[in-house]
């Protein structure tokens, strides 16, 4: 597909944080907020051809409604600018006329995002390269066990993770399925005391699927509640090391930086 | 259907309503209960273009809400436009609420959270005025269901000085009197002007501190400003089971409600800042008001009766309005939106504009509601064509010729057959046809008619696509109060299930021809509670009481509700909803007025009967209905040449494009000539 310069396309990989009351909203919402906070910032997105031409705009592995996270990411599609300058861009529809640039880019969107979801970090990258859903093999998520205390969490983890397997079984668009979690399962602690109840952290596979801390809830205390869960990172593991997708330095530093990978 | 065993809600109470700090942002006791829903997105707000609110004692604080789900209530845009207006002042302010969804009123009502709004997530009880947009009668126990969960008695004479006045507007408002025992105050027309009028006649009452018993003079004080109907202000008597009079109580009370009418709407550019939502709700996109008012004059159209005259929006500030909120909201459609869009004098103009503005990239579609088939021309359809489409929409709404003379919906078979010619022609493939059954003399023949047009449209689009097909969405009909058939007996829901059913087998096995039709039981109740009176209040509260919330939807209809209700307070069904009405009868909405004299409606319902129809007022002589000349407002239209060539069978030559002058004209006008 050949943009009007006549330069190939490049990819976008975003991250970006989902947090306070937005954290409520569901996948295909966020999808819907990304693709009009995209049309108004003006950003020259590709469109996918046929009858309903929509933006090409593809997302990583789904968040579940209700969690925060401090690292989502996306891939976006994009024209390249005519001047042929990596990462600048030529507006549309509103910004008809202007260039976007990184820094600037990053503004608009921010201010063209709700509360609670900001691009910490944009990389312009290969169209062709791996997409998330492929990449990613892990998550670390934090989550609290409401109206349970340490040392019962303690206890219940110490359990868990000397258990040979975790038989669960869980509803699947309707069917019944069943698995061992345990090896999913690579690290779980107990951190302290949170607003609810016990605060966990956990690294769980993406890999055959995703595991969710609820699931680990419903094993670790039966009855009880998840609280203010969070998903903290996604990681890439290659020869035993890991690494995001985009990395992010949490320590303040207002901007960041696009570079090219 | 199971009667559910639940002897009614859990009280809600609130805390003390002194205390500010309880009321003011129950974000905190809200957010334990989200996980334990569905759609929790429906309670966070954070709407693109929401506002914040700043409260003060200085400030009358209005809460309005839609009587149903946040997806069904969020695009109303009369919400939207009064919340913009009233935050706009000084000494106002707005914000929005909802009907929360059964597994969120459980939650709260366990946990004590009572009704919040969404801007700031405060008590709802905490607010001067508690406001409700009707729009429908299924959502009558909504109403006191979100009343309930507010911490306010849900009865007038229960509340006092620490409560909201509670207030509605909307259509359905047009017949207050089914909730005349549960809402203090209601509101007639549009509501732009007269929502400033309320917040001035409340300042002062609100900075005395609002002493003891003063409610009942500060809403007498209310019922003084034209367009407010305060129920407790009017007695109801009765000979028999007749309503033998409704008579102010006060010298200074009006003996008649004149609704309110915003004379320019180019005065009134809103909305400014359409919401934008986070999740998914109905009409998700770009709204823009082009007119309000119709002079069709179709009979069963109770929306186009009360809200006449027309005034339309100057053609220039809608182009801006879509331009400027296509830019500000990321919308990739935008509906034009009024009660016969296709008539609105600018319109070729209007939707090539938007289509083809460049900085729309191609990429905007327009969307024009459920349209009139001899407005709709191959020109407007090539315009709407050029970007992505959603269906269209046609709305016949009778079988035959003749029945389309009895409802005055005065166009023929060719132009529903050429309208969809022209769309199919443009590249379109699906339809959706919208009709009633039920109609004033309606025979089988008629009704089975509708399925032989829907078949015939099909067919006409198989000529261009593989892909043609027709959804016939039919509809019981129910006669509404203000309209020249607000005499007739309804059909029974029996009666309707049979001629739907008709349909059905005249449809038979085409399996282009999709059939979708309403409940004719729910039909039969939006029957009671939009022709009902005083006492059909307390059938309301028996069903609210016996958990019947959210009656609109088919999950939750439950008919035996009401029968029960209506047994147990000796009601008949048949008296309110079936039977044929007198002309010398006192209605029980007479004190309302929505312009239209009583007479003309009688002679109007007079004539439909004789099979007369009336041409559109707009550009023919003028019938003197009462809506103009009432309020000394003229039709105001952005442009003198009228759309398509003009309307139907009126003869006169109206090319030459100047202003058609306005002569009153004998009655009753003959129906089109046209076979």
């Amino acid at each position: 597909m050949r943009s009007r310069t006549g330069g190939r396309p490049v990819r976008l990989r975003v991250r970006f944080t989902k947090r306070g009351k937005v954290r409520y909203t569901g996948h295909r919402d966020v999808a819907r907020i990304w693709e009009r906070a995209i049309r108004r910032v003006g950003l020259p997105v590709v469109y996918t051809e046929g009858f309903s031409p929509r933006p090409k705009v593809s997302f990583g592995l789904a968040l579940p409604t209700g969690y925060q996270s401090d690292g989502e990411y996306l891939d976006i599609s994009v024209h390249p600018g005519a001047s042929g300058e990596p990462g600048v861009f030529d507006g549309v529809g509103p910004t008809t006329g202007t260039q976007l640039e990184p820094a600037g880019l990053m503004t608009l969107l921010n201010e063209a995002l709700p509360v609670g979801m900001d691009v910490q970090a944009i990389e312009l990258n290969d169209d062709r390269g791996e997409s998330l859903q492929q990449a990613i093999t892990t998550c670390s998520w934090r989550f609290e066990i409401r109206d349970f205390d340490v040392a019962d969490a303690t206890e219940a983890v110490a359990k868990l993770l000397s258990a040979r397997e975790l038989p669960s079984t869980r509803l699947h668009k309707g069917n019944e399925r069943s698995d061992d979690l345990r090896p999913a399962v690579h690290r779980l602690e107990v951190q302290g005391t949170g607003n609810d109840g016990a605060v966990l952290v956990a690294d769980l596979a993406a890999k055959p699927r995703l595991v969710r801390p609820s699931e680990l809830v419903s094993i670790l205390a039966p009855g009880h509640e998840m609280a203010g869960a969070a998903r903290i990172h996604q990681w890439i593991e290659t020869d035993g090391a890991r690494r995001e997708p985009v990395p992010f330095d949490a320590t303040p530093a207002p901007h960041t930086e696009m570079c090219a990978s | 259907m199971k009667v559910p065993l639940y002897d009614g809600p859990l009280p809600m109470t609130l805390r003390s309503a002194t205390d500010a700090t309880a009321n003011d942002n129950l974000w905190p006791r809200i957010e334990p209960l989200l996980m334990r829903v569905q759609k929790p997105a429906r309670y966070i707000g954070c709407e693109l273009g929401s506002a914040t609110p700043e409260h003060s004692d200085g400030k009358i604080s209005w809460f309005i809400a839609y009587p149903d789900t946040y997806e069904v209530g969020l695009p109303n845009q009369g919400i939207q436009i009064l919340c913009e207006i009233l935050n706009e002042r000084d000494d106002a302010v707005a914000e929005r609420g909802y009907v929360p969804w059964t597994d969120m009123t459980e939650q709260m009502r366990a946990n004590r959270v009572p009704l919040f709004s969404l801007e700031t997530h405060r008590a709802a009880g905490s607010f001067d005025i508690v406001a409700f947009n009707l729009a429908a009668e299924l959502v009558y126990t909504n109403v006191l269901e979100a009343v309930d969960l507010a911490g306010v008695p849900i009865r007038n004479e229960d509340r006092d000085e620490s409560h909201p006045i509670v207030m509605a507007g909307g259509h359905a408002a047009y017949n207050p009197e089914p909730l005349a025992d549960y809402v203090d105050v209601f509101v007639m027309g549009d509501g732009e002007e007269v929502v400033g009028d309320i917040t001035e006649a409340l300042i002062g009452w609100k900075a005395s501190g609002k002493p003891q018993y003063s409610r009942q003079d500060v809403l007498r004080e209310l019922s003084k400003i034209q367009g407010v109907y305060v129920p407790a202000m009017y007695e109801v008597t009765y000979d028999g089971v007749n309503i033998a009079a409704v008579e102010p109580r006060h010298a200074d009370v009006p003996e008649m409600v004149l609704k309110r009418t915003v004379a320019d709407l180019g005065e009134w550019p809103y909305p400014k800042q359409q919401l934008v939502p986070l999740t998914e709700v109905v009409h998700d996109r770009l709204n823009v008001e082009v007119f309000r008012g119709c002079t069709r004059g179709c009979r069963f159209c109770q929306a186009g009766m009360i809200t006449r005259p027309v005034r339309e929006r100057p053609a220039d500030q809608v182009r801006t309005m879509i331009q400027d909120g296509l830019m500000r909201t990321g919308y990739d459609e935008v509906s034009l939106t009024s009660l016969s869009t296709a008539d609105f004098s600018g319109i070729e103009r209007v939707v090539g504009d938007t289509v083809g503005d460049p900085l729309n990239c191609g990429q905007v579609s327009v969307s024009l509601p459920s349209l009139r088939v001899d407005a709709f021309t191959v020109g407007l359809a090539a315009q709407v064509s050029n970007a992505r489409r959603s269906g269209l929409t046609f709305a016949p709404e009778a079988g035959t010729w003749r029945m389309r003379q009895v409802i005055n919906k005065l166009i023929v078979d060719d132009d529903l057959f050429g309208a969809v010619e022209s769309a199919y022609s443009e590249g379109w493939h699906r339809m959706k046809l919208y009709f009633l059954t039920g109609l004033p003399s309606e025979m089988d023949d008629d009704t089975t008619a509708i399925a032989d047009l829907a078949k015939r449209c099909v067919e006409i689009g198989e000529q261009y696509t593989q892909k043609a097909s027709v959804t016939l969405s039919l509809g019981g009909f129910v006669p509404k109060a203000h309209t020249p058939f607000q005499w007739f007996g309804q059909n029974d829901h029996r009666e309707l299930s049979r001629k739907i059913e008709l349909v059905r087998g005249a449809v038979g096995k085409n399996r282009r021809v999709q059939l979708k039709w309403h409940d004719s039981r729910a039909s039969l109740i939006e029957g009671l509670a939009s022709r009902g009176d005083r006492r059909i209040g307390r059938v309301i509260e028996r069903v609210w009481r016996a958990g019947g919330v959210f009656q609109e939807w088919g999950e939750h209809f439950n008919l035996q509700l009401w029968t029960e209700a209506m047994e147990a307070e000796g009601l008949s069904l048949e008296w309110y909803v079936t039977r044929h009405r007198h002309e010398d009868e006192i209605l029980p909405w007479e004190h309302i007025h929505a312009g239209l004299h009583k007479d003309f409606l009688w002679q109007d319902w007079q004539d439909s009967l004789a099979g007369h129809g009336l041409e559109d007022c707009r550009w023919t002589p003028c019938y003197d209905c009462g809506a103009c000349t009432e309020y000394g407002v003229e039709h105001i239209v952005a442009s003198p040449v009228p759309p398509a060539g003009g309307s139907q069978g009126t003869g006169q030559d109206l090319t030459i494009g100047t202003s058609v002058p306005v002569t009153l004209s004998g009655r009753p006008a003959s129906a089109g000539a046209r076979a």
